[in-house]
């Protein structure tokens, strides 16, 4: 568990003054990562919202080394900024503890990147992937992902008078790098700021390459209030269209069971990008969506040994 | 696989794919991010079982990708360590994206590549269509032509590349270098090494104490001359490549310029041509100065940056010259060699140009034989005595 007195205390490694969107939640899941580190940190990022608002040259955000190269490579960049370091660190060129984390956004991680954090991941570099999901290709304009959900308006797969948004459910990206058998992986959200900064803590001290989902309400592309980021991020656990948990060596393990599963409509209805669902005649989409994220959470708690 | 290393240093039989790897074991790079493909794959072959055996201290990155492997290569050339690979055609089309932001990065990888027909049709053989498509890149390129020229490339490379912060590819033509053995003479571990020095960085992402941004977001208000200081730094390492080739001849006793004058001094009629090609025509070119034809050939060593001045007062006083290209660019008109050389006479011979014509031979490893080099000189010495030029772009062996 992070304790908030002790993180107050800390060096903010993020700088204000960098162009995310307010309540972006990508700039809070920059931070608390950085929070979370206790020895120097590398950090890596795709092409992406996060990294064009950070470091619009000759300024940048970032206190600590960055590296950007391209969209599709964020796990591949970083497997040899983190091979160097081992190399260095063997031949007595280098000397000290350092950590490697790279970002990439869901276009970048569950579409585009899928390829080179796959090998990543199977060569086993030390490194903490995280993919700050968003749902959609935010930075271009909101198009249609790997990651969206079923129903969502996007811009590539808008609602319309003969399509109701994007008519695919989203992947599981979570379950493909449980699927490599590397020794952490976990889903986490937005708005427990407990939650994500205890997984980056536990990814960061594992002994090999590791894995976090956090799921980042984005204002622009989810259209509401930007001051519900947080609220939103805690309704998808409570609905559990986002149920945050952890599998540590395989070993899945719930962090957080809603004492009341709310209906997923208290997490769509606040989203202009879920409002065409509402009309009458899209009744039976809704339902869909309802009925899959019911089969999901059932096998999720199954995998937990948890009966619901 | 039987290994052969050379730590003293001594005349041996090595393809052009073994001394690329003999030379970068002697490099010993922190790091090796690759992935193989023919006829390139035995380079990194090799190299994995030196690292197998513990006879360099690099970490070998085995990538799924050649993009990856790139990718790789940009990580740990940022994060501070001495860094070099190897692909071939489709390998090097699949890192195009990678190799652009290599050289925007000012990170000095060094790459051999083994020139090999680019897909489709799909074709493992040799021919430079794959690096003329990265001619732009802001890569030196450095060409060679046998394997001791790939060795000697290599360990250029590596020092010419950290002292310019260019990034910079040595190429031999597929199977033709690559899987030819030839007689190589190899330097001894210490001399190399030496030669090579150690590699210290300016700035390195590992120096955590100096922490900055690297691939920052550059708008209209600095891409530009971010984009100018690399064309300038290109420019600028035509010295630098000529101040190492000087060091190497010192150390080693081989000559080496950014081209190969051969048989120049008085020529009347010469082919410009890069890479294995030029072995044989370096026969013909014997040949007919014993029949009494002024005949002579330059050899393209760096096309990147290309020699435009010092060609072009080369050939002021040629009669009639052929460029042979490996590679179409498809251009409908000529090819990527004969562009340049053209260009270089054009801007710098005063006025005074000889007679130009253009060949493309060899596409997908197709010979190219002493009779058919004969027939181009043939076709210059006509057009020396004033027979019409006729037709520029023309294709060797084709049927």
């Amino acid at each position: 568990m992070a304790n908030l007195k002790e993180l107050c205390k800390k060096e903010d490694l993020l700088t204000g003054g960098h162009r995310l969107c307010s309540g972006c939640g990508a700039g809070a899941i920059a931070r608390q990562v950085l929070l979370a580190a206790d020895t120097p940190v590398v950090i890596g990022s795709a092409t992406g919202c996060l990294e064009v608002s950070t470091t619009i040259f000759p300024y940048s955000a970032w206190k600590v080394p960055f590296i950007h190269s391209a969209f599709e490579n964020a796990g591949a960049t970083m497997s040899g900024v983190e091979s160097a370091y081992r190399s260095l660190l063997k031949q007595g060129k280098l000397k000290g503890d350092i950590k490697f984390i790279t970002f990439g956004g869901d276009g970048g991680t569950y579409d585009i990147g899928l390829q080179s954090l796959s090998g990543a991941m199977e060569r086993g570099h030390k490194m903490l992937y995280i993919c700050y999901n968003n749902e959609a290709y935010m930075n271009t304009g909101i198009q249609r992902s790997g990651a969206t959900p079923l129903g969502a308006h996007t811009t590539t797969a808008p609602a319309g008078k003969v399509k109701q948004g994007k008519e695919q459910n989203r992947k599981d990206l979570t379950a493909i790098m449980v699927a490599h058998e590397i020794p952490y992986v976990a889903q986490s959200v937005v708005g427990h700021w407990n939650d994500f900064i205890s997984k980056v803590q536990k990814a960061l001290a594992t002994d090999g390459p590791s894995f976090i989902n956090v799921l980042q309400p984005c204002r622009l592309g989810w259209a509401y209030k930007p001051e519900d980021t947080m609220v939103l991020g805690r309704m998808a656990v409570e609905t559990c269209m986002w149920p945050v948990y952890e599998v540590v060596n395989g070993e899945y393990k719930l962090s957080m069971k809603p004492k009341e599963k709310k209906p997923i409509v208290e997490f769509l209805k606040p989203q202009g990008r879920f409002k065409h669902l509402f009309k009458p005649e899209n009744k039976g989409i809704l339902d869909a969506m309802q009925i899959e994220v019911d089969r999901k959470w059932e096998k999720l708690l199954k995998l937990c040994g948890q009966a619901s | 696989m039987v290994l052969t290393t050379n730590p003293k240093g001594k005349i041996v039989a090595k393809t052009g794919n073994e001394a690329m790897a003999e030379a970068m074991r002697q490099i010993a790079p922190d790091v090796v991010a690759a992935y193989p493909i023919t006829p390139a794959t035995e380079i990194v072959q090799i190299f994995s079982q030196f690292v197998a055996d513990g006879v360099v201290p690099t970490e070998y990155v085995a990538v799924e990708s050649e993009h990856s492997a790139m990718s790789a290569c940009i990580g740990s050339s940022a994060a501070g360590a001495r860094t070099m690979t190897g692909t071939s055609s489709q390998g090097l089309a699949l890192m195009w994206e990678m190799l652009y932001i290599a050289a925007g990065l000012r990170l000095p990888i060094v790459m051999a590549v083994v020139n090999r027909a680019l897909s489709s049709p799909i074709n493992i053989h040799g021919d430079q269509s794959d690096t003329m498509g990265a001619r732009d890149a802001g890569w030196i390129q450095i060409y060679s032509e046998n394997s001791q020229e790939a060795y000697d490339n290599m360990i250029q490379g590596m020092k010419i590349a950290e002292q310019a912060k260019l990034p910079t590819m040595v190429t031999t033509d597929g199977f033709i270098i690559s899987h030819c053995m030839e007689v190589v003479e190899t330097m001894p571990d210490d001399m190399v090494k030496k030669f090579v020095g150690e590699y210290k960085p300016e700035r390195a992402l590992l120096d955590v104490k100096k922490p900055y941004t690297l691939g920052a977001l550059d708008l209209q208000d600095y891409y530009f001359e971010h984009r100018y200081q690399l064309a300038d730094a290109m420019n600028k390492s035509k010295q630098i490549i000529l101040d190492v080739a000087k060091d190497f001849e010192k150390e080693f006793g081989r000559k080496y310029d950014l081209y190969e004058k051969y048989r120049m001094d008085d020529a009347e009629v010469a082919l410009v041509i890069i890479g294995s090609a030029a072995g044989t025509s370096k026969v013909v070119v014997d040949e007919l100065r014993e029949k009494g034809v002024k005949a002579g050939l330059i050899k393209i060593r760096v096309f990147r940056p290309f020699p435009h001045q010092e060609l072009a007062k080369d050939l002021a006083n040629v009669k009639a010259v052929a460029v042979l290209d490996r590679s179409d660019s498809c251009a409908a008109s000529t090819a990527p060699l004969y562009a340049e050389v053209t260009s270089a006479l054009f801007t710098h011979s005063g006025g005074k140009a000889p007679k130009v014509v253009n060949y493309v031979y060899g596409l997908g490893g197709r010979d190219i034989t002493l009779e058919h080099v004969g027939e181009v000189f043939d076709r210059l010495v006509e057009i020396k005595d004033g027979a019409k030029v006729g037709e520029i772009l023309k294709y060797i062996n084709l049927r």
